[in-house]
């Protein structure tokens, strides 16, 4: 014969697991169903840049490189130049500063010298350098291997 | 027609109740009772946000290729639209800046002490919702602005260890800023974020009912040598009438406001631009942008941009808990109130510095 509190907390204790079954298929599908999915992406080796001689020294040009944006600078040396143009502090998109000579990023006012290296400002790194070849004035850059 | 309905409503609804207790609900009456306005002022500028957010759904197209060109259709070519886009645009300003001098008020008249706890934090709450209001509501235009502030205000969460990464995919559903995110940010602003609101706003004003409305230390003292000196208001009409007023008052500065400083669209998001020069948040959150600014990379050996998200997250629990870790003697108050004007002068200054900085 159990006795009746013992059949309380039998119940309580049913209860308990029911509840907790219950909470847990709900929230374990919705919080999966939040976090997005990965979807692999060909990374990407390399991108055209358009034209050479379109750019002008000491200018510089954002390009798609695969689904994010790439700079190609003409130092006022006349050389070419690439780099990822995602900002390493807060994920900005950087530009070419004819007037500082630097790439510059407008969120933050962080700066990177004509190699990609953070020389002044918040970014906690150098951009990547990406390898710039001239083929019949198109420029191609692509990913160090 | 009314004394014929009035009996049927009667029997079947709680309306002698509710008018009641509004007869016999007074508000304090007192040097500080100017401040007793911003908390109905928030309330009233939550329902123009949903008046006026529910007007812009009816044209609005939450994907990358349309919604740049959807709200251009409606400030160019929909009747008055011009004018309840820029007043959703200005409300949400005004709210944020009503909603920020609700709490300082709050916390300087000391009204989150026993038995308020509840009804502090669940405000210290709809004030982050605000915010929260703020940030998914920015990116909807898709302009260039709003893009990188997006991109920028996701990637914040990055340097909060092992979840970061995740936490960043989660607001941006998937690696970078791009349409999925704008539809995400979107679900959020106009079905998540006001159902939390609605319900807290709810739970906000039980309590605030339940209690009445606090008075201040210093005229609680004053009222203890002569009970005379603690003055009420009726709330209705007397109360509500200066509510209604002020309401009006602020209708019409949004009305001017849109009309002589109407919201900028700006120039639609290309992912790959360079982020626009000049580019900064939205006001309420430019201390917070300024201060990201002076962070060095790293702080002896730490993540610079970590040990400014981890002071910032700290003092926003310690806001939220401030009335279980404030002391209740005079000298505990006097701590608060040191604490609130010390914070409110930092973000005075990172605003002001922000507002000066104008690029090299």
């Amino acid at each position: 014969m159990v006795s009746p509190s013992g059949r309380r907390s039998v119940l309580n204790w049913l209860l308990g697991f029911w509840g907790t079954g219950v909470f847990g298929a709900v929230v374990y599908p919705v919080a999966r169903y939040l976090a997005p999915p990965d979807l692999p992406e060909a990374a990407t080796l390399s991108a055209s840049a358009g034209s050479a001689r379109a750019l002008l020294p000491n200018s510089g040009r954002v390009v798609p490189f695969g689904s994010r944006p790439a700079i190609v600078i003409r130092t006022a040396a006349g050389e070419l130049r690439a780099f990822s143009a995602t900002c390493t502090h807060l994920d900005c998109t950087v530009q070419y500063r004819p007037d500082l000579q630097r790439i510059w990023c407008a969120c933050h006012n962080g700066q990177y010298d004509l190699n990609g290296r953070n020389v002044a400002g918040p970014p906690p790194r150098p951009l990547e350098a990406y390898d710039v070849n001239v083929k019949d004035d198109e420029i191609a850059i692509a990913r160090r291997p | 027609m009314w004394a014929r309905l009035r009996p049927w409503l009667d029997e079947r609804l709680p309306l002698a109740d509710l008018t009641e207790t509004l007869r016999h609900k007074t508000v304090p009456h007192h040097r500080y009772s100017i401040w007793y306005y911003f908390g109905g002022m928030t309330l009233f500028l939550f329902g123009m946000q949903v008046g006026t957010g529910g007007l812009l759904l009816l044209y609005y197209r939450p994907s990358a290729s349309e919604a740049y060109e959807s709200v251009q259709f409606v400030v160019t070519r929909v009747p008055f639209g011009w004018l309840i886009r820029s007043i959703h645009a200005w409300a949400a300003n005004l709210m944020v800046a009503s909603a920020f001098a609700h709490l300082f008020s709050v916390l300087f008249l000391h009204a989150y002490r026993r038995p308020r706890e509840l009804t502090w934090v669940s405000g210290v709450l709809l004030l982050l919702l605000t915010l929260a209001f703020g940030f998914t509501g920015y990116l909807l235009p898709w302009n260039d602005v709003s893009f990188f502030a997006t991109r920028v205000g996701t990637d914040i969460a990055a340097s909060v260890p092992i979840v970061g990464e995740g936490l960043v995919r989660f607001m941006r559903g998937g690696n970078d800023v791009t349409g999925a995110t704008l539809t995400r940010l979107f679900g959020f602003h106009v079905a998540i974020l006001p159902a939390i609101a609605t319900a807290l706003v709810g739970f906000h004003l039980l309590l605030v009912q339940r209690h009445g409305i606090s008075v201040p230390p210093s005229v609680e003292r004053r009222a203890a040598d002569d009970p005379a000196a603690l003055r009420a208001m009726p709330f209705l009409p007397h109360f509500l009438l200066r509510d209604l007023f002020a309401w009006t008052a602020v209708l019409a500065l949004m009305a001017g406001l849109a009309t002589f400083y109407p919201w900028e669209l700006g120039a639609k998001a290309d992912a790959f631009a360079p982020a626009p020069a000049g580019i900064r948040p939205e006001w309420y959150f430019l201390w917070a942008f300024e201060t990201l600014k002076h962070v060095p990379p790293t702080v002896a050996g730490i993540n610079g941009e970590f040990l400014a998200v981890a002071a910032m997250a700290g003092g926003a629990t310690a806001v939220l808990l401030l009335p279980f870790v404030a002391g209740h003697t005079p000298r505990g108050r006097r701590l608060v109130l040191w604490a609130g004007v010390g914070a409110l002068a930092f973000m005075t200054a990172m605003t002001g510095l922000a507002l000066a900085g104008a690029a090299p």
